[in-house]
This record gives C-alpha cells, structure tokens and sequence, in this order.
C-alpha cells in the first residue's frame, strides 16, 4: 500500500492553496519536445496522458468509442480498452449520474457531454449530486478527491476509493457558425452560480491541454468547456510531455495601461484582434484570460483594473445574468473609486455572436 | 419448520430457489450474444473471471443471414438481432392479464406457508433482525414523538416498512455499497449505527459525521458503507450503477444496492440508471418500496403499469415482486439477488410491495389523504413485526420476556442517547465553508470573515449554541 502511495502521490494535487489546489505548472523549456496540434488533438493528448497515468481513471460518454464526434476520444478505447473508455446509452443524466458514482467509489471519471446544448437533463445530478457530495457528507464521501491530511481510513477498500478520485464533464460549447440554437450555446453561467464545482474553459490547445489535466487530477467535481470553434481552427505548439497549468488562476496574456479586457475561450480570439485594432487607434488594451470562472481569480483583474481604471467584460454568452455580471459587480465592489468609466460588458445579445470594438474606444472616451 | 432446513442439502434447496424463486429467467438471446470481449489490452487487475461488455451492435454479416431471394424466410435481420415476423398486425397487450405474482413465505398470521421456499435464517441472524426491526420502530416512534415535542426540526418514519429495511440489510455483506432513498435507516441500524450517532445527525451537533449541514434522517456512514441520503428523489439510483461497476472491476465480491419509492420510479434517474445498469452489466441492486404513497399520492396517480417490476423486463433486468412485509421473503429475494448480480454481472430489480403506516413525514398528516381505517389495518393485519415475531417464536427464539426486556432496553437508550445529542454542542461555524471543496477558496474564506464580522457586530441575531 505504501508503494501504491507513492506510486500516486508524485501525480496528486497537494491541497492547500489559495484557489484551492496547488498545481506544478511546467511550461515547455527549450529543450522539451513539442508538436503542433489542433485543440482536440491536445485534449486527446491530455486524455491519453490521464489515463496512462491513472489506472482507476475513465473515459465515456455518447460515441467516444470510435473517436467521438469531434475526434477528442481518438484511439482512446483501442489503447486502454473498452471497460474503460466506453460508449453510454443517450442520457445524459446517466452519464453523469453514473460518473458520480463511478468517481465516489475512488476512480476518476472522465465524461463527456456531446454539446453543452444538452447537459441540461444532467443539471440535477451535477448541482444536487456532484457539488454537494463532500459537503453533505461531513467529507465522508466525495467525487471529486481527497485531502491527504485528514481521513486515513483502516479498510482497503475505503483507502483506494480516498485516494484516486475525480469527476470532470467535458463539453464542447459555443458559437461555430452554423451550430445554430442547439450546436452553439455557452451554457457556463448557471455552473458558475453552483458552489461545490468548478468551471473551466481553455482558450488554446496548449492551454486545454494543461488545463484538462488539472481538472482530471483537481479534487473537486470540474465542468470543463471546451470552445469547438477552436477544435480544428486553432493549431499551437503543445508539449508532448505531462503538464498541469494551474486552476483558479487568470493569467494577463497581454499587457496594457488603458483598459482591462477580461475573457475565456474561442472569445479571446476575437478580443485579440480588437486589442490590435484598439493599437492602432491608440489605445492600450490588457487582456486577462479568465480561464476557471469558478472560482475565479478575482485578484488579477482587480490588480489590473487598479492600474488601468477601466474594465471590459466579453463573452459569448447573453448578457443577462451572463457570468460578466459577476465579474463586473465585483470589481465595483472593489475597485469603485480607481474607475474612470462604468464596467462595460459586450456580450450576446439574449443570441450569439458579439462584436466588441466599438465598446473599446466608447469607454476609454467616456 | 426449520429443521429440514439445516440439513446439508442447503445446497441443493439452494439451486432450487435459483431457478424456482420467480425470478424473470433472462432471454435467449443475451445468452446468445455474449460471446464478444473487449479488444485492446485489458486491465491490469486480474480477475477470476473475464470482464465482458455486451457488444452485439453488429449486423450479422456472415453466412447465416438467410440471403435476399430467400422470401420465404422467417426470420428478419435487423441492427440488434435477428427476428421472427409476423403477417398478422397485433399489439402487445398494456398489461398481462394477471399481475405478477408476489412471492411470500409467511402468511398474514407469520404461519410458514406449506410450499414455501426461502434461505435459511440461523437463530442468530433471525434474533437480530427481529430485535432490529423492534429498535427501528421504537426510535421511529420516540424521534416523531420527540419532534412533536419540538426537539427536533423533522422527522420521516420507516413504519410498517421495518422487514425491507432490516432483512434485505441482513441479506447483504458489509461491503456492500448502499445507495438509500430516505426511509432505510434500519440498513445502518443492522449494520451497527448506534442510537447516539443516528441522534447525534437528528439533532444536527458536532458529532454528527455530517457537520450539522442536513436535515434529520439524511444519514451517511463511510465506515459502514451507507451513501450519505440527499432529498432529490431517485438521484441514487445513477449513482449506485457507476458504483457497482467500479466494484466489477475491482474484482470485489461486492455489490451495490439501492432503495427507492414507488414515486421514485417516476423519475427519469429511474430509467436513465435501470438502462445504463443493463448495458453496463453491473452488479447492483435496484430495491423499490412499493409502499402504495408518494406523500399524497397513490400509485394510480403514479404509473400505469402493472407496479414496478413488469418495468424491469422493458430494460432487459432480471425481476421480482416480493411482499416487502414478510422478512424471511424479503431476506431470500434479496440473498439470492445479490449473490446473482455479483456471480453474473447483472442487475436485478425488486419491488417489495408494501405500506406507508407513517406519514410521509413530520410535516404530512395523511389523514388528510387516507381513511384512518386503512392505515390502521394496514398496522394491525399486515404488521411485519407481528408476522415475522410469530415464525421466530415458534422455533421457539423468542418470549414475551424477550420482548419486554428488549423494549425496556431500547427506551432507554434512546432517552439516553436524545439527551446527550440534545446536549451536545452543534459543529463549529467554520464548518459552514468547509467542505464545499476540497480546500476553502479565496472567496469562501473572505465570506467566513465577513461572517465573523457580522456576528460581532450583532451577537444578538447570531444563534448562542454554535461555538465560533
């Protein structure tokens, strides 16, 4: 047992941290061995890597026997067998239901929703079920992981279930053009408003790929989205090793002083362009990638919005009770007397797809 | 009488029961197609025997398809199997004409029924389950009169479902997982969840293992493999298939079982779990209380159907119907299910029919909805103590005296064990933000500060016996 624990214990997450886990973020150094690949290539990757990693670890959902319909679940079945990675009967509420289960009993559980258009049926079981599981329990159970500090159980049985556990939901979501009301929604608001869970949405493969393994291995059930426009359209450099980029923690991928610009997903894409568009006008855009929206790092945009007074929210989602509401009353909250305009939130408009430059310069000449 | 009972053909009474205890033999064809295995390496445990995942998506291309010009051929080919057709239009009927019937041991008088079959029970488990089903009527009883007092916020009763409760737990091992509704308390009761520790979760204190954050009888035990209860109807039920799968391959000489209403098998977990438990091949147990009420609502206003356990056969799931107040009954069907689910990696479904005697709960009054007449027939007539008191007795395992010591003794421990939970002290407020995850984010820590600061500020309106 001890050498199981060891075995292990190099890949857990030691709990601890402000954000709730604390992860190893390795970055790719010179030397490291990369490929360019497309967003479902390294989400593949990443699956590959966690179930190698973890014996006790799964793969499931609708069709992600042959591949699954966006190729993410490649060769999965054919490396690790199909009492691993399996296709599900069309329910969604099923699959979830049985993840949660799966995951109590010390496995982890990687399920995947066809579209988030559809991870409605398994709402119930996620808010109810998955993110009040430890609670309720007094953290006699859980489907998400454990705390190594407390909790030493005497039976095998409970030992193994402690120690290996983990429930993420993978979905694709958002706008690809053609998708329609049920191809394209972005669903992440009513997760971000269910304590116990947490949401996360790569912006990258390379990203996605880190991303989803801090997932896979965080203690805590994670719905992870995954921006579908981006599956095939997005190439990047992705190190071919095992990495994790850090939960709960945004990251400032470009620098500015006029104004904040905060996203996640396929939507930075678009913020991208309108920060060199904004340039050449010249106003000087910093742009946050969110990257968990639950819980969120509220201290990286609050320091941002501190230097540059001003703050944009973007996403794709409708802007009623989107989850920029939350980002923008909090940043009231707390940075009211440093803004120099009202916090401007260019979303969906109650339908898709936004456009955001306008709103740049309209809130940097307020 | 029990005698013929000990005898060493146990064995061959058992094979017996197997085949003749009623329940649904499964199809020709899953024992035709199970010949499919997982490709790619296999797991790393090893176990006796190979783990097999139903996989007969395949039309059969070979040979056997009977060939095109063939118009004479019964039988037609279709994704799924092969079938016979049929030139005549006929519906399958809603209903057989007879209702399942519903296999007893006991009649209503606790009498050995002349041709019964059953598992035999040692005076030791027989005893024990008796004197369980005594202590969970006793605390159900002296919990509801506690709440009527005012001492506790909410109570459900398990009355009149006593025999479910305790003979299916004496059924099962230990590692068995239990996924339970809310009205099974008597599982951890059999398994040696102590009077205190289920005050202890009703009074909501520091000892209970639950934090003081649920409402009374919303039990769990790790220690004794119970899933902690949460009030959304049948969402267990899910659960305790991805459970039994996990026990499959772990190899584990386990199973899962779960308990649900007869208005749980309205919701849609119901069939999502009953489906995936089919196509899985996992080892769990889907145990139904038919207890004839969903709070107000009677089982005519429930579902259509012949009860629950015709809904077993529509998922491919081995089925019995079971009178859920005969103990010896209830014992058998679940003994022998378990040994099935685990031996052949299948699910199988119970409906033990029965009757709510409580209310549904503290805040229901089923006179409302009910004559008092039936409810006190209900209590009197087909009591499960009663019944299964007169079988145990007349192997000579039970007295009056018995009786009397063991409901003295029951009272007053459970005095005891409301007083010192009354007592005690409720949990810590910093329970309330832990737990949420695994470690207390940023925003729940700034929350627990402002908490803090609110109570200082106002200790008036903050309650005096949760210690800071």
């Amino acid at each position: 047992m001890a050498s199981l624990l060891g075995r292990f214990c190099r890949k857990l997450v030691v709990p601890g941290s402000a954000h709730g886990s604390r992860m190893v973020s390795t970055t790719a150094c010179d030397s490291e061995a990369v490929k360019s690949l497309n967003l479902y290539s390294a989400i593949n990757q990443a699956l590959h890597i966690a179930l190698e990693t973890d014996p006790r670890s799964y793969v499931f959902g609708e069709d992600v026997g042959f591949g699954g319909v966006f190729r993410c679940t490649t060769g999965l079945a054919e490396r690790f067998g199909k009492n691993r990675v399996f296709n599900t009967p069309l329910c969604e509420q099923g699959i979830v239901g049985f993840g949660i289960g799966l995951a109590a009993m010390g496995n982890r559980a990687v399920v995947e929703i066809q579209f988030a258009d559809y991870i409605y049926p398994a709402f119930d079981q996620i808010v109810n079920e998955a993110a009040k599981f430890r609670y309720r329990s007094g953290n006699q159970f859980n489907c998400g992981g454990i705390n190594l500090v407390f909790n030493l159980p005497s039976k095998s049985l409970l030992l193994i279930r402690l120690l290996f556990i983990g429930l993420t939901i993978r979905a694709p979501y958002g706008a690809v053009g053609h998708g329609g009301h049920y191809h394209s929604q972005s669903p992440e608001a009513f997760f971000c408003h269910v304590p116990g869970i947490k949401v996360v949405i790569p912006r990258s493969p390379r990203e996605a790929k880190g991303l989803l393994l801090s997932s896979i291995r965080d203690p805590n059930p994670v719905v992870f989205f995954e921006p579908k426009w981006l599956y095939r359209q997005a190439v990047e450099e992705v190190p071919e090793h095992d990495y994790m980029i850090p939960l709960s923690q945004a990251e400032v991928i470009r620098e500015g002083n006029d104004i904040t610009l905060v996203g996640w997903g396929a939507q930075l894409t678009v913020m991208e362009q309108a920060c060199l568009d904004a340039e050449k006008e010249g106003i000087s855009c910093e742009l946050i990638d969110l990257k968990t929206l639950l819980p969120w790092d509220k201290e990286t945009v609050e320091a941002s919005v501190k230097k540059t007074g001003r703050l944009l929210i973007s996403h794709e989602a409708p802007v009623t009770g989107g989850f920029g509401a939350e980002i923008s009353a909090t940043i009231l909250e707390r940075c009211f007397l440093k803004l120099e305009a009202p916090v401007s939130r260019v979303c969906g408009l109650d339908t898709p797809f936004p456009l955001i430059l306008d709103a740049i310069k309209s809130t940097v000449n307020y | 009488m029990a005698q013929h009972l000990k005898s060493s053909s146990k064995s061959i009474l058992l094979n017996i029961l197997r085949h003749n205890i009623g329940f649904s033999s499964p199809s020709h064809a899953s024992r035709h197609l199970r010949h499919n295995l997982p490709h790619g390496p296999l797991t790393t445990r090893l176990s006796p025997n190979p783990i097999t995942r139903y996989c007969n998506t395949m039309v059969d291309t070979l040979s056997s398809i009977g060939s095109h010009e063939d118009t004479n051929s019964q039988v037609m080919d279709f994704p799924g199997g092969k079938v016979a057709f049929t030139p005549e239009i006929h519906f399958i009927s809603e209903s057989n004409e007879e209702r399942v019937p519903c296999y007893r041991v006991l009649d209503d008088n606790g009498q050995q029924l002349t041709n019964s079959q059953f598992v035999p029970v040692s005076k030791e488990i027989a005893v024990k389950m008796y004197s369980d089903m005594v202590t969970l009527q006793m605390m159900d009883n002296i919990f509801y009169e506690a709440q009527r007092q005012g001492r506790l916020s909410f109570y459900a009763t398990a009355f009149g479902e006593e025999a479910i409760n305790i003979a299916s737990a004496a059924a099962l091992s230990p590692d068995d997982v239990i996924f339970p509704q809310y009205r099974e308390p008597g599982v951890l009761l059999w398994r040696g969840f102590t009077l205190q520790e289920f005050a202890n979760q009703c009074f909501g204190n520091k000892s209970d293992y639950g934090k003081g954050r649920q409402m009374p009888v919303h039990y769990g035990s790790n220690k004794l493999n119970y899933f902690t209860v949460s009030a959304t109807i049948a969402t267990q039920l899910p659960n305790a298939v991805g459970a039994a799968y996990s026990l499959k391959m772990d190899g584990k000489d386990a199973c899962a079982v779960t308990f649900f209403g007869d208005g749980g098998s309205s919701e849609g977990d119901f069939h999502a779990a009953l489906n995936f438990a089919a196509v899985m091949e996992a080892p769990v147990l889907f145990i139904c209380r038919n207890n004839g009420w969903a709070i107000s609502t009677p089982t005519s206003d429930q579902f259509r159907s012949d009860g629950v356990v015709v809904k077993g056969r529509a998922y491919g799931i081995r089925s019995i119907r079971v009178d859920g107040n005969d103990a010896l009954a209830m014992y058998s069907a679940v003994h022998e299910a378990r040994e099935m689910a685990i031996r052949e990696r299948r699910p199988i479904l119970i409906e033990a029919l029965t009757y709510r005697v409580g209310h549904h709960s503290t805040s229901d009054d089923s006179t409302r909805y009910r004559s008092a007449d039936e409810i006190e027939w209900w209590n009197k007539a087909r009591n499960p103590l009663s019944r299964f008191r007169t079988w145990v007795e007349s192997n000579g395992w039970w007295s009056d005296e018995a009786e009397s010591d063991l409901r003295s003794k029951i009272k007053k421990e459970m005095l005891e064990a409301i007083r010192v939970a009354e007592k005690t002290e409720k949990p810590n407020l910093n329970h309330m933000f832990s737990d949420v995850y695994d470690v207390p984010p940023l925003n729940l820590r700034e929350q627990e500060l402002l908490v803090r600061q609110a109570i200082k500020s106002h200790p008036q309106d903050y309650p005096s016996d949760v210690p800071l």
